[in-house]
C-alpha cells in the first residue's frame, strides 16, 4: 500500500464490550487483515441510544461530546453496528443545534464514520476475506443500518465469499425485529409478537445460522429462538468473516 | 368518541390474545405492503413524484393563509360557503346548524376522518338526525359502533363472518336463515339499505382528500362511488375537512393522486375521484343546492412552525400503518382513538394533548420504515422522538425509568467509573450464564424474559480484554 495505512478508532459499542467481546477481536482482525492501524480508545461507554430516544437529550449531548472528543483524532470510526453508526452519524449533528462549532465536528466525524462491513467494502474495497464458515446462513438487516446507514449488499458480499457458506434470504429480512432498544422492555407483548414473526421467517429459510450486524438485534432473535427450542446458531457477521467462530454461538453454551 | 389511549398496553395486550383480529393483521400485513411494491415497481419516477408530492405539501404549509383564503373566495364565487372552526365543538355546532336549517332528518356520509375526529355522528343521533355511512367499511364499523382502525380500511380488523354476524343483528327485514357467506351477498345487502337513505337523505356529508385553491373544488376519492351519490343526491353537501388539506392547483392535486393511490392501496388511481366544485348551476343535470365546507383547525395551526411542521404534509395513505411492525401487531384500536400507527401516534397527542397519550410515541422500535414508505416524506421517527423529549422534559415519563435511564447515563458519561461498575456485573451474570449459555428468568429482567431467553455475557468486557493484549500491538 502506497498511501499511509488508514487510522481507525474502533467504536466497540456497549453491548459489544458487555455481552460478547469476540465481536469486538474480529473487527479489530478484519481491520488490521486489510491494512488499517486499528486503536480502541478507553473513553468509550455507549453511543448514547438509550438516552437519545428516551427524549433525554441532555444526557446524549453529554455522551456524543465525549465521543467526539475520543474520536475525531482518526481517519475514521468503525463501529460493528449499524445502529451506533447511525447514531453518531446521523444523530449526533442534531444534537448540536444552537451549537455551530460542536456541530461541525458532529457532522464531520459522522462523515469519517462507517459501519464495519461498510467499511470493508465500500471504503477499503475488500474484495474477499479469507474466512470459511460451514454452514447455510440467512442474514437480518438491523433497521438502522439498512435505513439510516445503507447497508445491505455488503456484509452480502463478503459472505458470498465465505468458503463452505450458503446465504439464504429470508421474505422478510428487512422487517424491524422488534428489539428497539429499551421498546423491548416497556412493551415486551408487542415486542414479543415481533420478534416471533421474525423467528417464524429465520426458520423458514431453513438456514442453520441467522447472521447479523447489529448486536442488539441478534439477542433479541437468539433469545427467542432459543426459547422456542431451535438450535439455529447465531452470530455477529464479524465473527463469521473474521473466522472466529470457535467459541458458542449467541445464547449457547 | 371517548378516547382509551391511557390503556394503550392492556388495549395492546387484548389485540395480540385476539386471535380473529391478528389474522386480520396478517392479510393486512401481506396485502397491502405488497401491493404497494408492485404499483411502485410498475412506475420508475415514483421517486421523484414522491420529491414533487413533498415540495407541493411543503408550499402549502408555507403559504397555508394565501391558499386557504384564495380557495374561500372560489367557493364563494361558485355560490358556496366556507365556515371556520376553531375546534371540534365549533365544528359540530356549524355542521349541525347547517342541518338543521335544513330540516335534515337523515344525513348521508361517505367517510371521512375529521368526522371521526369531531365524533359527529354522536352529535347528529343526540339532536335527532339520523347519520348513515355509505362507505361499506364504515358502514359496518358504525352498525358495531367501533371506531375506524385503519385510515382507508376502517373496518380491516374484521372477517367476513364477523361482519355477517353485524348484519343478521342489525338489518331485521331480511330472512333470517339468508346466507351471506360471499363478499358478494354483503356488499349486496349493504347497498339494499343504503339506496333507501340515499334517497331518503336530504344533507349528504362528505370528508375531502384535496382542496383546490386555484378553482375552490373539493375532490374526494373512493373505490366504491358512495361519495359521488352522497354529494349529489341531496339538497345540501357538507364538505368537513381539517384546513391543511388544501392544494394551490389542479394540476398539484393529480400530482398528489398518483402518489397517494399508489401509496394507499397500490393502485395506479382510484376507482372514483370526484371533483365538486360549488352548488348545482342552472342547467345542471344534478348536484346540490347549497354547498358548505367546514374547515376545520383543531390544533393544526399550532403544528407550523414547531418541530410537527411536516407532519401536516400528510395526505393519509395508510402506508406507515401498513408497514409498521407494531401496528401490525396490535391493531389500529390499540391505540385508543381516532389515528392509529405512525402517523397516529404523532398526530393524536397533538389533538387530545400527550398527558392522554404518552404511550403512543414510545410504542414504536424506531425502525423507520415508516418514513421510507411516507409518500411526502414525513421524517415520522423524528417526530416520535421529538415527543419523547417533551415528555422527559416534562416530567411525564414513568419515574422509575427516569431514575434508571438517568443512573446508567451517570455512568455511561464517567468511563472511569462506568468499568468499574460493568466489569463485577458482567463477571456474576457471566458465570451463572455459563452453564446454559442463556437465562429463562433473571430478576429485573422480567420484560426480556417474558418472551425470550436472555442470552449470558461472555463474562469479560472487550475492553478489558483488550488492555490485556500482548505489548507490541497498537
Ligand atoms: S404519514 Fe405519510 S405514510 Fe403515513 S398516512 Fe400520512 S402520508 Fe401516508
Amino acid at each position: 500500500m502506497s498511501s499511509p495505512p488508514p487510522n481507525v478508532g474502533l467504536f466497540v459499542t456497549c453491548l459489544v464490550d458487555l455481552m460478547r467481546p469476540v465481536v469486538g477481536f474480529a473487527a479489530v482482525k478484519l481491520l488490521e487483515d486489510a491494512g488499517c492501524v486499528v486503536s480502541v480508545p478507553a473513553a468509550q461507554t455507549c453511543c448514547g441510544q438509550p438516552a437519545y430516544n428516551a427524549g433525554d437529550q441532555t444526557d446524549a449531548r453529554a455522551i456524543a461530546r465525549q465521543v467526539i472528543a475520543a474520536f475525531e483524532g482518526f481517519d475514521y470510526v468503525v463501529v460493528p453496528s449499524g445502529s451506533c453508526a447511525g447514531m453518531i452519524r446521523v444523530h449526533f449533528p442534531g444534537l448540536f443545534a444552537g451549537d455551530a462549532p460542536m456541530a461541525g465536528r458532529a457532522r464531520a466525524l459522522g462523515e469519517r464514520t462507517f459501519e464495519l462491513t461498510q467499511f470493508l467494502r465500500d471504503v477499503l474495497q475488500v474484495p474477499d476475506v479469507e474466512a470459511e464458515y460451514i454452514g447455510t446462513a440467512t442474514y437480518h438487516d438491523g433497521c438502522a443500518g439498512l435505513r439510516e446507514m445503507g447497508v445491505k449488499e455488503q456484509p452480502r458480499a463478503l459472505l458470498a465469499a465465505v468458503r463452505g457458506l450458503e446465504l439464504k434470504e429470508g421474505g422478510e429480512a428487512e422487517i424491524c425485529c422488534g428489539f428497539g432498544g429499551l421498546f423491548c422492555v416497556k412493551y415486551p407483548d408487542i415486542s414479543g409478537r415481533i420478534v416471533d414473526g421474525k423467528v417464524d421467517d429465520v426458520l423458514a429459510t431453513g438456514a442453520d445460522t441467522l447472521l447479523g450486524g447489529d448486536l442488539g438485534c441478534l439477542l433479541n432473535v437468539a433469545g427467542r429462538l432459543k426459547r422456542r427450542g431451535s438450535d439455529v446458531r447465531v452470530r455477529h457477521v464479524a465473527e463469521v468473516l473474521a473466522g472466529m467462530t470457535d467459541g458458542p454461538p449467541i445464547g449457547d453454551p | 368518541m371517548e378516547a382509551t389511549t391511557r390503556n394503550f398496553e392492556r388495549n395492546a395486550r387484548k389485540a395480540l390474545a385476539d386471535t380473529k383480529l391478528q389474522e386480520a393483521l396478517a392479510r393486512l400485513s401481506h396485502g397491502f405492503p405488497a401491493k404497494r411494491r408492485q404499483a411502485i415497481a410498475r412506475l420508475p419516477e415514483f421517486e421523484a413524484l414522491r420529491d414533487a408530492a413533498r415540495d407541493i405539501r411543503n408550499d402549502v404549509l408555507e403559504n397555508l393563509d394565501f391558499y386557504l383564503e384564495r380557495f374561500e373566495t372560489r367557493v364563494g364565487e361558485r355560490g358556496g360557503q366556507v365556515h371556520w372552526a376553531r375546534d371540534a365543538a365549533e365544528a359540530r355546532s356549524l355542521v349541525l346548524k347547517i342541518c338543521q336549517d335544513a330540516g335534515a332528518r337523515t344525513v348521508t356520509k361517505s367517510k371521512s376522518m375529521i368526522g371521526e375526529e369531531i365524533a359527529i355522528n354522536e352529535h347528529l343521533e343526540a339532536n335527532g338526525i339520523t347519520p348513515v355511512e355509505t362507505d361499506l367499511g364504515e358502514y359496518i364499523i358504525q352498525i358495531r359502533r367501533e371506531p375506524p382502525s385503519h385510515l382507508i380500511a376502517p373496518a380491516i380488523h374484521l372477517s367476513k363472518g364477523q361482519v355477517a354476524e353485524s348484519f343478521k343483528e342489525k338489518h331485521g327485514q331480511f330472512p333470517k336463515d339468508r346466507s351471506l357467506e360471499e363478499p358478494r351477498a354483503l356488499l349486496d345487502e349493504a347497498r339494499t339499505v343504503l339506496r333507501e337513505s340515499f334517497l331518503e337523505a336530504d344533507v349528504g356529508m362528505t370528508g375531502a382528500n384535496m382542496l383546490v385553491a386555484e378553482t375552490g373544488t373539493v375532490v374526494v376519492v373512493t373505490n366504491e362511488g358512495n361519495a359521488d351519490l352522497t354529494m349529489s343526491l341531496p339538497r345540501v353537501h357538507i364538505v368537513i375537512a381539517s384546513l391543511e388539506k388544501v392544494v394551490p392547483t389542479l394540476d398539484d392535486a393529480a400530482t398528489l393522486l398518483r402518489v397517494l393511490a399508489r401509496s394507499a392501496t397500490g393502485q395506479e388511481i382510484s376507482v372514483y375521484t370526484t371533483f365538486s366544485t360549488g352548488p348545482r348551476r342552472p342547467g345542471d343535470l344534478d348536484g346540490p343546492e347549497a354547498f358548505h365546507v367546514v374547515l376545520l383547525d383543531n390544533g393544526r395551526t399550532t403544528m407550523l412552525g414547531s418541530e410537527l411542521h411536516e407532519m401536516l404534509r400528510c395526505i393519509r395513505c395508510g402506508a406507515c400503518l401498513n408497514e409498521c411492525p407494531i401496528y401490525r401487531a396490535v391493531g389500529g384500536h390499540a391505540y385508543g382513538w381516532v389515528y392509529s400507527g405512525p402517523m397516529g401516534a404523532v398526530l393524536t397527542p397533538v389533538l387530545i394533548g400527550i398527558e392522554h397519550a404518552g404511550d403512543l410515541p414510545n410504542a414504536s422500535t424506531l425502525c423507520g420504515k415508516c418514513e421510507d414508505v411516507c409518500p411526502v416524506r414525513i421524517p415520522l421517527p423524528r417526530m416520535l422522538r421529538h415527543w419523547r423529549q417533551r415528555q422527559f422534559e416534562g416530567n411525564q415519563s414513568s419515574a422509575a425509568s427516569r431514575y434508571g435511564l438517568k443512573a446508567w447515563a451517570f455512568l455511561a458519561r464517567r468511563p472511569a467509573l462506568y468499568r468499574l461498575a460493568v466489569g463485577p456485573a458482567v463477571a456474576v451474570l457471566g458465570m451463572l450464564g455459563r452453564r446454559r449459555g442463556r437465562f429463562r428468568r433473571l430478576p429485573l429482567a422480567g420484560g426480556w424474559t417474558a418472551s425470550r431467553d436472555l442470552p449470558a455475557p461472555a463474562g469479560r468486557t472487550f475492553l478489558a480484554l483488550w488492555r490485556k493484549r500482548p505489548a507490541g500491538r497498537p
